[in-house]
């Protein structure tokens, strides 16, 4: 059965514990980073860094929201960088969790395409030419551990489970959190398996938290093809 | 904690002020989330927009330094609009006492002033009393000098015009938080506070916490689920080691640390043992002596007899009007009268206040022994910056301590919750728990005085037998602590024998040295039955408020709610039947649900007679009430706003009194502190991050950690940054009277400009978690070089959540 995450923006302090569990359970070495003027660190995700808290200080309808968003590989439940690849040795789907998995392999393909499929902006190459990106803690969920990052969680921000226990939580929590936030909308259930719930429109917390509007060259015009419903639905979330 | 961490939940309002438990106290938020989700409201209060403003539904800012008067505006409103719990306040709290004729408020000082001591008389704010003895009431509240009617007096000045500017609160924002916290004065609504080192970190911390326990009581807020008033500790441990007598003026177990004009154990129990004429008063503390006693025995086994007072001589004492605080210990240092120092488990050198002070004190030493993890900017002070290495003649020793997990112990966390823990990895290198080196250390002193020396009576007699195989035993001290009967005793029906651990508590402990107790609080955590705090049980208690009452102990007699009595109506019903903590079973003749504060019955029969068994709420007080007028603090029994040492503005907008005029104030020349200078303009402040702890030896060499939060960093507004032409992300120079820090500025809509009287203030804020040692650079320094040392006249916590600073481009 597929797995799917629920990550509840409207509840994640942004303590970051799930930035660095992913750290810690992946053994990814620490960037070198400085201050640049805001407390998001590193300031995007890389090759050693999966899981990303974005920090976002908006202005929407008068009042200051600082608005936090824990960015991961949405593990697409069609993955365009699968299909873009179209090399099952270099990045496959693991049929029992749905989990989007990238090998060493993915060296000798052509990461660029790799990277230019992905409609949420996620995989980043390493310097020998590899990629890499969030692996939803494959080898945890298969030995009946929840992911290091949902671990973490102090809040409950971060759900994982079956897919379809985690759209159910996902609807039922909308419904409680429209009634502060009217605007409230779930990202793209139906097409990932990383499902965003957000008090505000998708562009407040960062420029690809919905399938990316203008895709560019032919392998995103693939990805296109396959974005179209489900960025056609968040639109008309939007009103 | 009154309350604890899973009662969080339980609350209808949640007030964060000076806290910031999003960041600071991140599973706490667990419960604040929780309660969110079952309807709570979430206030927050902070000068500045933090992670817990991002998810508050009210959000407040407010200059630092003002809480008192932010505070005393909303006992003004509750007041004003009759918000209090009434039934609640007559009962429970001290609102019907008349006041003495000696008090009186005037120009920011209270009566009994002693300018020169900088101190007050505290016996002129005393109560007046009818002929047995006992405090005279007037329960229809009419009587001018009532507590109510002086409370009304005091704060009828702190109108919200009033407030909001001082404290530069927009005053609609202050009117949407009293609304909403004023609106849990219902008997069956609770609100709870979260606060931590945002109030207790200035001149005026203690009282800044009495203004809000007083609308907690107003309110009906203390002993009820979901309310109380809750510090969030800064370590897992603080609780504990507070308990356990870490501070210079109290012995384990809250026992006053004897003073050197107190001459013999008789006299200090009559010193320091409160006497109740009011045979309804259970005044507890009228038991001090047997938990004394119980001390001395724990500390001196065999050798402390009643002929000798069980050892009182060899207590180390105080000299009378002496105190003996971080802030005072370093102040004696720095003039060159302290030899040989100890800092064990701390880094004065970027956690104190004045750090420059602090760092040159060390310079003054003879010896320094550094007990830690890791070296740090203590033990290696002699090479930090500006320092000269060749004229230092500190010698440093380093003894490694293991970290918590390598080793087996207890600690206490904020909701007074005594957990076990077990050793995890073995110590690393020849790194040694603390308990290991304590005792050793204590053993080795024993061999040196054997010989003689100045005193020895204090070490030689020392029962100091918590060795196993060698090595320190964790369970010996934990039983000790507990404490043992020490010889066969039958009280009632029952024989104690001699060796076996008190049980079920303290109730049991004696004055005659027939028991020993570590730490009377602590009675009944480990008795013969086992290691309570070991405990893991799932189970909730009846009333299933997540009292969780197998899980670890509690102190006192796993008490879950303290003041919980309270929760009830004199009949011993609960106010809140949704949310009940205890009540009172007529038939059973008993309380259920939570350990009742005392097994008395309530007040009233269920007819509503009075029952001449029962006992007032608050035990822990002379008078059995919750104090509204609170008498015994050094600065006055109603809190009062006092601008920081160093604050932006000429006057207090309040009085006539500029600052606290009884905050201890320090002379040497590394004191200067400026107020209203034009070259240190902006209010500053420090605070803590998620990704740091503490002094940030532990975090800042952990790569993981230091990737986050790489570097010191100061937030100002958007408008301050224009003001300064500076540009996001680029380094600054922050300085103040006493010293400077570079930083990485962060321009922030978080942060705004205040109106403070007419004019627009600036604030700043810098994390306090650097210092030079990590990261490499040796370029991010301690926020504390910058602040003052001065401090709460009662407990001298340094002032380091308000100073002035200036802000400039490097
Ligand atoms: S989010 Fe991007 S990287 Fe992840 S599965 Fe989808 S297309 Fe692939
Ligand atoms: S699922 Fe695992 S790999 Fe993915 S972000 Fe979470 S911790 Fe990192
Ligand atoms: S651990 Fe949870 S609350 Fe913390 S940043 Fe991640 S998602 Fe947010």
């Amino acid at each position: 059965m597929a797995k799917a995450f629920f990550i509840d923006t409207t509840l994640c302090t942004a303590c970051r514990a799930c930035q660095v569990a992913c750290k810690q359970w992946h053994d990814l070495p620490a960037e070198e980073t400085k201050n640049l003027g805001t407390h998001q660190n590193p300031p995007d995700l890389s090759f050693n860094t999966y899981k990303l808290v974005r920090m976002n200080e908006k202005v929407i309808d008068g009042q200051l929201r600082w608005l936090f968003f824990p960015e991961q590989c949405r593990h697409c439940i069609e993955a365009p960088c699968l299909e873009a690849l179209g090399d099952p040795g270099a990045i496959y789907q693991d049929p029992d969790t749905g989990a989007i998995l990238y090998t060493r392999q993915t060296r000798q393909a052509d990461a660029d395409a790799i990277i230019e499929s992905c409609p949420y902006h996620i995989p980043r190459k390493g310097p020998d030419g590899s990629v890499s990106k969030c692996d939803m803690c494959n080898d945890r969920v298969h030995n009946g551990l929840l992911p290091a990052c949902v671990q973490a969680c102090p809040t409950g921000a971060m759900n994982f489970g079956e897919r379809d226990a985690m759209l159910e939580m996902a609807n039922k929590r909308l419904e409680v959190v429209k009634a502060k936030y009217p605007q409230a909308l779930l990202l793209d259930p139906d097409t990932v398996s990383v499902i965003y719930l957000v008090a505000f429109p998708p562009e407040n917390y960062h420029e690809f938290a919905i399938a990316s509007r203008e895709p560019s060259g032919v392998t995103r015009h693939m990805a296109l093809r396959k974005m179209v419903r489900p960025f056609a639905a968040a639109l008309s979330h939007l009103g | 904690m009154t309350n604890h961490w899973i009662d969080l939940k339980n609350a209808d309002v949640i007030l964060i002020m000076g806290s910031n438990a999003a960041e600071n106290h991140p599973i706490s938020f667990k419960w604040v989330t929780e309660a969110q989700k079952n309807g709570a409201t979430l206030i927050n209060v902070d000068p500045r927009f933090t992670r817990t403003s991002s998810k508050a539904d009210i959000y407040a800012s407010l200059r630092s330094g003002t809480d008192i008067a932010f505070l005393g505006g909303m006992i003004k409103y509750i007041l004003d609009n009759k918000l209090y719990h009434e039934e609640y306040m007559l009962n429970y709290t001290n609102a019907s006492f008349i006041v003495g004729k000696g008090f009186g408020f005037k120009d920011g000082l209270f009566t009994g002033y002693d300018e020169k001591k900088r101190g007050y008389d505290q016996s002129q704010w005393a109560f007046e009393m009818d002929d047995k003895g006992v405090p005279k009431k007037d329960p229809t509240l009419k009587n001018p000098r009532c507590v109510l009617n002086l409370l009304k007096k005091h704060y009828e000045r702190y109108t919200t015009k009033l407030v909001s500017s001082v404290t530069g609160t927009p005053e609609a924002d202050l009117l949407k938080v009293y609304k909403a916290y004023g609106a849990t004065g219902k008997p069956d609504k609770a609100a709870t506070i979260m606060y931590a080192m945002g109030w207790t970190q200035h001149t005026v911390g203690v009282q800044n916490i009495r203004s809000m326990c007083m609308i907690q009581l107003l309110l009906g807020n203390m002993g009820v689920a979901g309310g109380g008033v809750n510090a969030l500790r800064g370590e897992s441990n603080v609780q504990g080691s507070t308990d356990h007598g870490l501070l210079f003026h109290i012995l384990p177990g809250y026992l006053p640390t004897p003073s050197a004009s107190i001459p013999s154990l008789a006299v200090y129990n009559e010193k320091n043992t409160p006497k109740s004429n009011d045979p309804r008063s259970a005044n507890w503390w009228q038991n001090r002596p047997k938990y004394v006693v119980s001390l001395l025995k724990s500390y001196f086994g065999d050798k402390a007899t009643a002929e000798n007072e069980f050892g009182y001589g060899w207590l180390p004492k105080l000299d009378d009007g002496k105190a003996y605080s971080w802030l005072d210990i370093f102040d004696t240092m720095y003039n060159g009268k302290i030899r040989g120092f100890f800092s064990w488990g701390q880094n004065p050198a970027c956690s104190g206040a004045n750090s420059n002070k602090t760092r040159q004190a060390m310079a003054k030493l003879d010896w320094m022994v550094n007990v830690n993890l890791f070296d740090n900017e203590t033990g290696s002070f002699w090479r930090g910056p500006g320092m000269n290495p060749a004229e230092i003649k500190t010698e440093v020793f380093m003894l490694p301590a293991c970290v918590s997990v390598e080793k087996e112990g207890s600690i206490s966390n904020s909701g007074r919750w005594m957990q076990w823990r077990y050793e995890g990895p073995k110590p690393m290198g020849n790194s040694r728990p603390d308990g290991d080196i304590i005792l050793e250390l204590g053993l080795r002193l024993k061999e040196l005085y054997a010989g003689g020396g100045a005193f020895p009576d204090a070490i030689l007699n020392l029962k100091w037998d918590y060795l196993t195989n060698h090595k320190y035993d964790p369970h010996k001290v934990a039983k000790e602590i507990n404490g043992y009967w020490l010889v066969d005793k039958k009280i009632g029906d029952v024989t104690y024998k001699a060796g076996s651990l008190v049980a079920p508590g303290f109730a049991l402990l004696q004055a005659d040295g027939s028991t020993s107790c570590g730490n009377w609080v602590y009675c009944g955590s480990y008795t013969d039955k086992g290691n309570m705090s070991a405990r893991r049980g799932q189970e909730d208690a009846p009333n299933n408020i997540g009292l969780y009452p197998t899980f670890a102990w509690a102190w006192p007699v796993n008490r879950r709610i303290i003041y919980n009595r309270a929760s009830c109506d004199p009949k011993g019903q609960p106010y809140n039947p949704n949310r009940w903590v205890v009540k009172w079973d007529a038939e059973g003749k008993k309380w259920v649900g939570d350990v009742p504060d005392g097994p008395w019955p309530p007040p009233q029969n269920p007819d509503g007679s009075p029952n001449e068994a029962g006992r007032y709420a608050f035990i822990m007080t002379k008078e059995g009430f919750g104090q509204i007028y609170g008498p015994g603090l050094k600065d006055g029994p109603f809190p009062e706003h006092y601008e920081p040492l160093e604050c932006p503005i000429e006057k207090n907008l309040v009085n006539g009194q500029r600052m606290s005029p009884v905050a201890p104030v320090y002379g040497t020349d590394a004191d200067a502190h400026m107020t209203c200078d034009p070259r240190f303009p902006y209010v500053g402040t420090t605070y803590r991050v998620s990704e740091h702890w503490q002094s940030g030896l532990m975090t800042r060499p952990q790569p993981w950690l230091l990737e986050l939060q790489p570097q010191m960093f100061v937030e100002m507004s958007e408008e301050l940054a224009a003001m300064r032409g500076i540009k996001n992300g680029e380094r600054v120079l922050v300085a103040s009277a006493r010293g400077e820090v570079k930083c990485t500025a962060i321009v922030t809509k978080r942060f705004k400009p205040f109106k403070i009287g007419g004019a627009v203030i600036h604030e700043v804020g810098i994390p306090w978690h650097f210092g030079w040692r990590w990261p490499e650079s040796g370029e991010e320094e301690s926020a504390n070089l910058l602040t003052p040392s001065t401090g709460d006249p009662n407990t001298r916590i340094p002032e380091s959540k308000a100073f002035m600073v200036n802000v400039t481009k490097l």
